[in-house]
């Protein structure tokens, strides 16, 4: 091929191409579209990410480094449609209404729950989690007994993560297997906020 | 069986005897695994090819899925394996039923034609990727070869056209290269 045949070829296939996308921006995001798919399609999928993700990374904690950079590009997302169809305007910038935000908005557009709890640490008062007694989408992975410290609900730290972060309240967040009577799979969310969240927090508050 | 009665299996499994997920949260997902690999292999080619690979490892696990939730036994003939993947496979994992088109004259050759891919929501592909090659949904060429092959039947299955490149429906060849012998499985790795 010439370049300028190339040129060409290029440019037939971007006009192509950019047809649809004005059709699919143009496609109403307010009421989802689809609804559902099999939850097995979703496990398999996950599945090969670990695996996947396993085959690149030395030890568990960049594994979960890699499922938490996997979820954060859900994360965004998922902030951003959320938002639109709660025709919220305004971020929540306040660190309780950002994870009451997480919590019960998102944890329904994604799980079609709300999550089961949040909770304040008694110890260190930069620390929340966020509780979800059985997450569906870590029901069929099953990590063996030499990996035991590992947790797949890194994948759901990152999406919260993002969250946090594109909310101003940056925080290091990761997630723990916490089995409680008859939930195996109890997985707690840990957000850790950075130092300057808390003191801004601080800051609101006597401010009032 | 004909192609009715599958449809009817398809709906009946979907309806009764799946497990559901959000479709947003495997769309999205999904597409964050395509921008890793873009990201990891920076060569569009390797990813089609990354993508095909792990969608073979999910294909020779998930037809035991298929099977197992549908009670349905093993095809006759080519046709209806063909009527099997549109109705059953795609109807169960991801609530959609691509028509059975262009089969060869020999009888070893098909075309699934999909015009609503869910992987497809909320994706746009760069010129660049477009040009290159990027078969953004991949993944499903492996998953129908690795299916197939543990019900003992080689086949090559390739992306004809996307709608992500500018066409109007999406178009996955299928073709029989043999019938294997009964033998133990090759490791999947």
């Amino acid at each position: 091929m010439t370049s300028q045949q190339q040129v060409q070829s290029l440019l037939k296939l971007d006009t192509k191409a950019s047809k649809r996308s004005t059709l699919l921006l143009e496609q109403p995001v307010t009421r989802q579209r689809r609804d559902k798919v099999g939850l097995s399609s979703f496990a398999f999928l996950f599945a090969e990410m670990i695996r996947y993700s396993q085959n690149r990374v030395l030890g568990i904690q960049d594994l979960e480094a890699k499922l938490n950079e996997l979820g954060q590009r859900v994360g965004v997302r998922v902030l951003e449609l959320t938002m639109s169809r709660e025709k919220i305007v305004r971020r929540e910038t306040r660190v309780l209404q950002m994870l009451v935000y997480i919590n019960s908005v998102v944890w329904r557009a994604l799980f079609d729950k709300q999550a089961d709890s949040l909770e304040r640490s008694t110890e260190n008062e930069d620390e929340y989690m966020i509780t979800d007694n059985e997450p569906a989408i870590l029901k069929y992975i099953s990590v063996p007994r030499e990996m035991a410290s590992f947790s797949p609900g890194a994948f759901v730290s990152g999406v919260v993560e993002a969250i946090a972060s594109c909310c101003q309240c940056p925080a290091r967040v990761t997630s723990h297997v916490v089995p409680a009577e008859g939930m195996p799979l109890r997985t707690v969310i840990l957000l850790k906020f950075d130092k300057e969240v808390m003191e801004r927090e601080k800051r609101l508050e006597s401010g009032k | 069986m004909s192609a009715k009665q599958y449809k009817t299996v398809g709906e009946e499994a979907w309806k009764n005897n799946v497990e559901k997920v959000n479709a947003e949260l495997f769309i999205f997902t999904y597409g964050s695994l395509v921008v890793q690999l873009v990201k990891d292999y920076e060569d569009y080619t390797a990813v089609n090819k990354q993508l095909d690979k792990m969608g073979y490892n999910i294909g020779v696990r998930l037809i035991d899925d298929v099977l197992a939730r549908t009670g349905l036994e093993k095809c006759a003939d080519f046709h209806s394996t063909a009527e099997v993947i549109s109705k059953v496979g795609f109807k169960v994992f991801l609530n959609i039923t691509p028509s059975v088109q262009n089969w060869s004259s020999d009888g070893k050759e098909f075309s699934l034609i999909i015009d609503d891919n869910p992987l497809n929501d909320f994706c746009e592909l760069p010129p660049r990727a477009v040009q290159d090659g990027l078969w953004y949904s991949n993944v499903f060429c492996g998953v129908i070869r690795g299916a197939l092959e543990m019900m003992q039947m080689q086949t090559e299955v390739y992306f004809v056209r996307d709608v992500l490149h500018g066409a109007d429906v999406s178009e996955i060849r299928v073709k029989l290269v043999k019938v294997l012998d009964e033998e133990v499985p090759a490791n999947d790795e």
